[in-house]
């Protein structure tokens, strides 16, 4: 069965690929997912505040002290190499682009189009074939309208763009207002693609500490039915590829998604729960649907349940909502 | 000249680096431990040997940090004898302790040189500054003493020496003043390593190396000799010594032929026809030539001898130097040694000039006099050396004399006239006062550099700081001018002075040191139009005196918007170049950034780009102040004390916290170095910007934060409801909570001038308010509106009753009812072993003698001007004492043995006198038992009848008997001190000690790193962390001190953190004082030296705890009696890998910023180590052991 598809550009064998996580620090497992049959690698995301916040903290750690007493000039040696840049990161990067010989897209999360996003440009230099950029943000400030939310985004989109040759993909939150008007937007200023969507860790409560404590759920495939939904919404309004993260973890949802129009299939959670191999069974399971049900190729079902060409579109939309609870009994 | 003269860059360092730079390029082996002021040669050896600089050899020298300098010096030893170019850096009772090698290594006549940062002795005191105390204890040991003066000669002569020593065969001790020298910021011409191998040439070290021990050609060295050879043996070297001078001197001319710069053995500068001269050595040389410049210009007939070749003394040359014109002579000691016919220089001289007439060599018999100066980096200024010539110039000039000082005692001080200058006008003089957190002094090293390698000026830096480690005031002291300064003193008459703390306008007088028409810059909140009326009295006075300009920033204003934290450092600098004029405006913001650049380029952009965000907004909220005409401010100064003080504070203490110890006379000091207790609570610092705000309502009177407070500024009491009569209206109270004081009242009182806001004990605070939890039982709030009222309220809190030791129960709670007898240290805000003393204080302070190892410790629990151990109402408290760094454990031990004497003595009395005391009493002093409170204050009492008895004796032995009774008392010997001494340079001790049996308690203050003196790597530094030393992060695991004192089996063990289980910590303290025999306490301590925020530091403990990187444990001999295990856990098994502990300190975190790889593999391996070491811990807590009387029989 012919699986390939192409994703920013790159043409690829088959849509499945490791998404964004810490699976990439070890190069023992980046082999061990190219192993499996990943279609490509998404790093994880090099944080801007990580970086400003690790550089700025270790100075400060380093230098309140100094200057303070005579005994003690400084506190801590002073080595000539001492990174606090993205320099870790595109090392990594590095390394795993000499390891493996599939694509690999660095991903880079930024919230304020400052310099940092020449960072875009190192990761290229690095061997970046293209970039994830994560508009990880929560909008908290209620001064902050949703329209300069939208336009700081913009700006990032086009300061990377300015600066890199590479393929650029905008990973998305579903919070956005006006999805479908905003990511015809992100196009204009030069998205090359849309992964949707980003997994905000929600922090849990502990009421005998009476603390928010940061947990990580897992997804399951039922976090794929809102991707689903505006990946059908999306898919033929936008030229660029869609990609779909979150809540693949069968040859099913893996169809799903690029029935509704992704043309690249991000898998973590899956990975992590069941090893790199998990992607292979994956593949398998979807190529032995297609067979089963005689389908030419992949592309043949891309895009085939948007909401352009579902025979039941209301369905993604509001009507689907009044249905099931007209459909509801207790 | 050489071709290598064009290669020779201009460099602006201190002296130190410029010694270290030479150094490191001409050896191949470099042992050396580290002490002020000398530990920075041998970091930047360190730094630049793991960068893989190499010598001029193309080799990269081997750095060894050893674990005393006795131990750097038996390596250096063995390093030459295997034929290695070796050296190391040390001063003061570091040099004392190399003195038996150095007596080895020359009698060998062993090629070596080492580099010395002249530092006072401890005698009556211990001081970290400069004199020639160190280097004049090592005139007997054969080696050759070289005296450099200034941060080039430092540099030169380093080289100089090398090649001597070489050459020569007689070992150098090169050694420049320590501060005034080694710290030192100048501008200098740096040797190239081309001019470096011409000096050093490779015949030299091909015959240095036919000396090695080897196997292929085996030689013996060492024997013993008998009387029958010795003697003649040792004349052997003699040649040696007097060709030694002639050779120093040729490796000069060889030196100036190469630079141009010329040197003599002693260099004679001045007058042709000088009738007066003045003969000295370091530093003071330079002031005194700046001097003679200036009188020789007013016609008088005056010069300088600057002795460099101390030893050997080469009295021809020495005789030679000196004019013939010459009728009187002052011969100037930076040191005293008391009891001698003349300090040693002075004696020297007298003797040079005898000899020399004898032999020939001159026919001069000048008037000689000598006197001391400087000691311990004693200012010594062209005022002073004015007073030393105008002595010589009476008919009978003042011999023995001191300058510097008011000698009322002796009367040997010379008179001079402080207001005397003769500083060139072109040069420009800058004074800034900053705060250590500021980073007021980094920038200015910057901004020497940008002066001094960016113009053809010349600069000049030297740095004061005060001896507090939080709070502390650092003086920067800037010159720049168009010719090498000499001004070895510091700045007076200053050009610029900046004020970069608003509080310091009521402490310091800043602008007592300000020139006619000099510029002043504030930071202050205040805006130029509401400044003038925020200064006190005496501040517009200066101004308007003394016509200056007045400019004001609000750094933190500015700080704050560009996110640099407390960090004004950048914006003060640029406001110094905007004003000063030192530079173009716009070519000194460009050259700010570039060093901006330069200093943190490699380490993130982040960095660089808010520093630069910095600089920009900096210039548009800089003001210039409209000075009014007049002085219209009724403030004035505080006073530095309140009148309350006792008389001792306020003559004495009160004027060194001014900063004006420098006034107060002989008179004002006790003759031997005692010091009354308590000092600290007269010192209001008030530097917390914010502290903590009790919510009576919601507090559970937990105590925990009392426990957990550094500075015993947040206490606890219950008491009588009636005492709140005279309560000031805001003092807070509230019912006791727990069944024993039932009825009784409770207050947590913060000490709001005392606190130094480090938050630890909002962090350890338990209680949550229920419907917010962000608000706590105590919450951090601005200290300015509460300064007052809380002030009053801590006041009354003082005032109400101790509570009775005997009812507290001794808990965690409990202890903190306890009166804390060491308070208000000037320890790092947060830090982490102050708790530990403090809690030993109130358990056992009013009976604890303390032997404290130098270091932290000492330095927050002994440096004046005031001192943090205080007394109780009784008068009772811990009674302290510091001797050394490396025998704090023998001196302990000591005093363990000196108590138990008297006390058996004061019993053998008692029961002699029995029969006149009455056998109850006696039965009763005899075997009370002491083991609590009670059983303490019933002992007292005791004692207290029995002084009644032998008042009315007429027995002698009464009288004896009277004076040990309080020995009848058991004491308590605690033995105090850092890693650094425990771990490695007091080890050998502690472990004879710990073996001895005796009752004594050690308390390890375990930062796992020499904290004191910056950060040097011990045998306590864990692996995978980075120290100086280990800079790519310790590759070995942390020393398990505890396991090694519980293979002696009669040792009680424990390791204790407060931030983790303050219970077990308590608990541990007690049965440590309780056990008959040694015990060991090792105790975590986290410290500015990890690097993270120390608000953090309890939770950082617990971390340490959880992932089993610090377990606790208690090992107790006693429990063996009742059959069980000897060793208890206190701690369960790792719960969170130590990657979770370790990521939160930069000193590891550092690392793996280093090299990701690396720190993988180190923190891999710390993992193994740390799993395994638990476990044996918790096997060796599961043996079964047999309880008493069930043992095998032995026979």
């Amino acid at each position: 069965m012919d699986l390939s598809t192409t994703y920013l550009g790159l043409k690829l064998p088959h849509p499945l690929m490791v998404g964004a996580s810490p699976l990439v620090d070890d190069l023992d497992m980046v082999k061990r997912l190219e192993d499996a049959g990943a279609a490509a690698i998404v790093m994880h995301s090099l944080f801007e505040e990580q970086i400003t916040r690790e550089a700025l903290g270790t100075i400060m750690d380093m230098e309140l002290h100094a200057g303070s007493n005579a005994e003690a000039l400084s506190y801590f040696p002073n080595p000539d190499e001492f990174r606090l840049g993205p320099e870790k990161y595109l090392e990594q990067l590095w390394r795993i682009k000499k390891a493996v010989s599939v694509p690999v897209i660095a991903s880079l999360n930024g919230i304020t189009p400052a310099g940092w996003l020449h960072h875009g440009k190192l990761m290229e230099e690095a061997g970046a074939d293209a970039l994830e950029l994560n508009v990880y943000y929560l909008a908290t400030d209620p001064a902050e309208s949703a329209a300069a939310v939208e336009k700081r985004t913009l700006d990032i989109v086009r300061a990377v763009k300015s600066e890199v040759n590479i393929p650029v993909a905008v990973k998305l939150s579903p919070f956005f207002s006006s999805l479908a008007h905003f990511a015809v937007e992100l196009e204009a200023a030069g998205a090359d693609g849309l992964v949707l969507f980003n997994r905000f860790y929600q922090p849990d409560i502990d009421v005998e500490a009476l603390e928010a404590v940061p947990s990580l759920q897992l997804s399951g495939s039922s976090d794929l039915l809102l991707r689903l939904r505006w990946l059908a919404v999306l898919h033929g309004h936008v030229k660029g590829s869609l990609a779909v993260t979150g809540g693949v973890h069968t040859g099913l949802d893996a169809l799903k998604g690029v029935m509704a129009g992704a043309s690249a299939v991000q898998m973590v959670s899956a990975l992590l729960l069941h090893g790199p191999e998990r992607l292979s069974q994956v593949r398998a399971e979807l190529a032995e649907w297609l067979e089963e049900h005689e389908y030419e190729s992949l592309q043949q079902s891309l895009g085939s349940m948007s909401l352009n060409k579902c025979p039941n579109s209301q369905a993604f939309t509001r009507a689907n909502y009044m249905r099931i609870l007209n459909g509801w009994k207790p | 000249m050489s071709p290598a003269t064009s290669n020779r860059r201009m460099r602006t360092l201190d002296g130190n680096e410029a010694t270290a730079s030479v150094a490191h390029r001409v050896s191949e082996v470099i042992a050396i431990y580290p002490i002020t002021p000398s530990s920075n040669m041998g970091e930047w050896a360190d730094e630049w040997s793991s960068q893989g600089k190499v010598n001029i050899w193309k080799t990269i020298p081997s750095v060894i940090e050893m674990q005393s300098e006795g131990g750097a010096a038996g390596a250096v030893h063995g390093s030459l004898q295997a034929g290695s170019l070796t050296t190391t850096f040390t001063a003061s009772q570091g040099l004392l302790l190399m003195i038996p090698n150095m007596y080895k290594i020359a009698g060998e006549l062993t090629p070596f040189c080492m580099h010395v940062t002249a530092r006072t002795l401890a005698t009556h005191a211990l001081s970290i500054f400069g004199d020639h105390s160190d280097v004049m204890s090592c005139r007997p040991t054969g080696f050759s003493m070289l005296s450099s003066v200034s941060v080039q000669q430092a540099h030169d002569f380093a080289a100089i020496a090398h090649a001597a020593t070489l050459r020569g065969r007689v070992p150098i001790l090169h050694f420049f003043d320590g501060f005034r020298t080694s710290h030192e910021i100048a501008k200098i011409e740096e040797l190239t390593d081309e001019d470096l191998k011409v000096m050093v040439p490779d015949e030299l070290v091909a015959s240095f190396r036919k000396m090695a021990l080897t196997p292929d050609h085996p030689v013996l060295r060492g024997t013993a000799q008998n009387p029958d050879t010795f003697f003649q043996a040792r004349e052997a070297c003699t040649p040696y010594y007097e060709a030694f001078p002639a050779i120093v001197q040729q490796e000069m001319d060889r030196f100036a032929q190469l630079t141009g710069r010329q040197y003599r053995l002693y260099d004679y500068f001045g007058h042709p026809e000088a009738e007066r001269v003045l003969v000295i050595m370091g530093s003071g040389c330079d002031t005194t030539h700046e001097y003679v410049e200036w009188a020789q210009k007013q016609n008088e007939k005056v010069g300088v001898l600057k002795v460099h070749l101390y030893r050997p003394l080469a009295i021809a040359e020495f005789v030679r130097a000196l004019p013939a014109s010459v009728k009187k002579l002052a011969v100037l000691d930076r040191c005293k040694e008391p009891g001698a016919p003349a300090d040693p220089l002075h004696l020297d001289v007298i003797a040079a000039l005898r000899q020399g007439r004898e032999e020939g060599h001159t026919t001069l018999d000048p008037v000689v006099v000598g006197g001391r100066y400087g000691l311990s980096s004693k200012e010594f200024t062209p005022a002073m050396v004015k007073a030393v010539f105008d002595n010589l110039a009476q008919a009978h000039p003042k011999n023995h004399f001191t300058v510097g000082i008011v000698d009322d005692i002796s009367h040997s001080s010379l008179t001079y006239d402080p207001t005397f200058d003769v500083e060139p006008a072109d040069v420009t003089r800058a004074l800034f006062y900053g705060l250590g957190a500021d980073g007021t002094v980094g920038a200015n090293k910057n901004s020497i550099k940008i002066i001094a390698e960016e113009t053809s000026n010349y600069g000049q830096g030297y740095f004061v700081y005060d001896s507090k480690k939080s709070g502390a005031i650092t003086i920067s002291h800037l010159r720049f001018g168009p010719r090498p300064i000499r001004s070895a003193y510091l700045v007076t008459k200053a050009n610029f002075v900046a004020c970069h703390q608003t509080s310091f306008l009521d402490k310091y007088d800043m602008l007592e040191a300000a020139g006619p028409g000099a510029t002043f810059l504030l930071n202050t909140p205040h805006g130029a139009d509401q400044v003038w009326d925020s200064l006190p009295r005496e501040v517009q006075q200066s101004i308007v005196d003394k016509k200056l300009k007045f400019f004001v920033i609000d750094a933190y204003d500015v700080a704050k918007a560009t996110g640099m934290g407390v960090r004004i450092n950048t914006i003060m600098q640029t406001c110094f170049f905007a004003i000063s004029g030192v530079l173009p405006r716009e070519e000194a913001i460009e050259q700010i950034k570039k060093a901006i650049k330069k200093t943190y380029g490699k380490k993130g952009d982040a960095v660089v780009k808010q520093n630069f965000a910095a600089v920009d907004h900096t210039l548009a909220h800089l003001y210039e102040v409209k000075v009014p005409g007049t002085v219209s401010a009724l403030r004035v100064m505080p006073p530095t004390v309140s009148a309350e003080a006792p008389d001792f504070v306020q003559r004495v203490t009160a004027v060194m916290m001014e900063g004006k110890g420098d006034l107060l006379p002989v008179s004002a000091f006790p003759v031997d170095g005692t010091w009354p207790l308590g000092t600290t609570k007269w010192e209001k610092r008030n530097i917390a910007l914010e502290i903590p705000e009790w919510d009576l309502g919601i507090c559970i009177q937990c105590n925990k934060c009392v426990m957990a407070c550094p500075h015993a500024a947040i206490r606890a009491k219950v008491y009588d409801p009636s005492k709140l009569a005279d309560a000031p209206a805001t003092f807070k109270s509230v019912d006791y909570k727990g069944a024993e004081y039932k009825g009784q009242k409770y207050t947590l009182q913060v000490a709001p001038e005392d606190c130094t806001g480090c938050m630890l004990c909002v962090a350890v605070c338990p209680v949550k308010d229920k419907s917010n939890p962000k608000h706590k039982a105590i919450d951090m709030v601005d200290q300015a509106p509460l300064r007052e009222p809380e002030a009053a309220n801590y006041s009354f809190f003082l005032d109400l009753p101790e509570m009775d030791r005997t009812t507290v129960k001794l808990d965690v709670k409990g202890s903190q009812f306890l009166e804390p007898l060491f308070e208000y240290s000037g320890a790092c805000s947060g830090c982490g072993e102050t708790p530990y003393l403090k809690l030993l204080t109130q358990l056992f302070g009013d009976r604890t003698l303390i032997a404290n190892a130098t270091g932290c410790s000492s330095i927050y629990g002994g440096n004046l001007p005031t001192t943090p151990y205080t007394v109780n109402k009784d008068g009772r408290g811990p009674a302290w004492a510091n001797s050394l760094f490396e025998d704090n454990a023998e001196f302990g031990l000591g005093m363990r043995l000196s108590v138990d004497k008297h006390q058996e003595f004061a019993l053998e009395l008692l029961h002699r006198l029995a029969p006149s005391l009455g056998d109850e009493l006696v039965a009763g002093l005899a075997t009370a038992n002491q083991a609590t409170e009670a059983g303490i204050k019933a002992q007292r009492e005791r004692v207290l009848a029995l002084r009644q008895k032998l008042v009315a004796l007429a027995d002698p032995e009464a009288r004896i008997l009277n004076d040990l009774a309080d020995y009848l008392v058991d004491k308590s010997i605690w033995i105090v001190g850092g890693d650094g001494w425990a771990y490695d340079i007091g080890y050998g001790g502690l472990d004879h000690v710990l073996a001895s049996g005796r009752n004594v308690n050690v308390l390890v203050l375990d930062t796992e790193v020499y904290s004191n003196t910056g950060g040097q790597a011990s045998k306590s530094t864990p692996m995978g962390a980075s120290a100086k030393f280990a800079i790519a992060g310790k590759s070995l695991p942390k020393k398990d001190l505890s396991m090694i004192a519980m293979t002696y089996g009669g040792i009680y063990v424990a390791k204790v953190a407060f931030g983790a289980r303050d219970a077990q910590t308590v608990k541990a303290f007690q049965e440590a004082e309780s056990y008959p025999g040694p015990s060991l306490i090792l105790a975590y301590s986290h410290c500015i030296a990890h690097g993270y925020d120390l608000s953090l530091g309890a939770e950082q403990q617990k971390l340490a705890v959880d992932s089993g990187h610090w377990p606790l444990f208690r090992f107790d001999p006693r429990r063996l009696d009742q059959g069980e295990v000897p060793l208890q856990m206190d701690s369960p098994a790792p719960k969170i890998p130590l990657g979770q502990y370790v990521r939160n300190e930069t000193r590891y975190r550092m690392v793996e910023q280093q090299n990701p790889e690396h720190f993988k593999q180190l923190l891999e391996a710390a993992q193994r180590e740390t799993t395994n070491r638990y476990s044996v811990y918790e096997q060796l807590a599961k043996l079964s052991v047999a309880a008493k009387g069930q043992e095998a029989k032995g026979e």
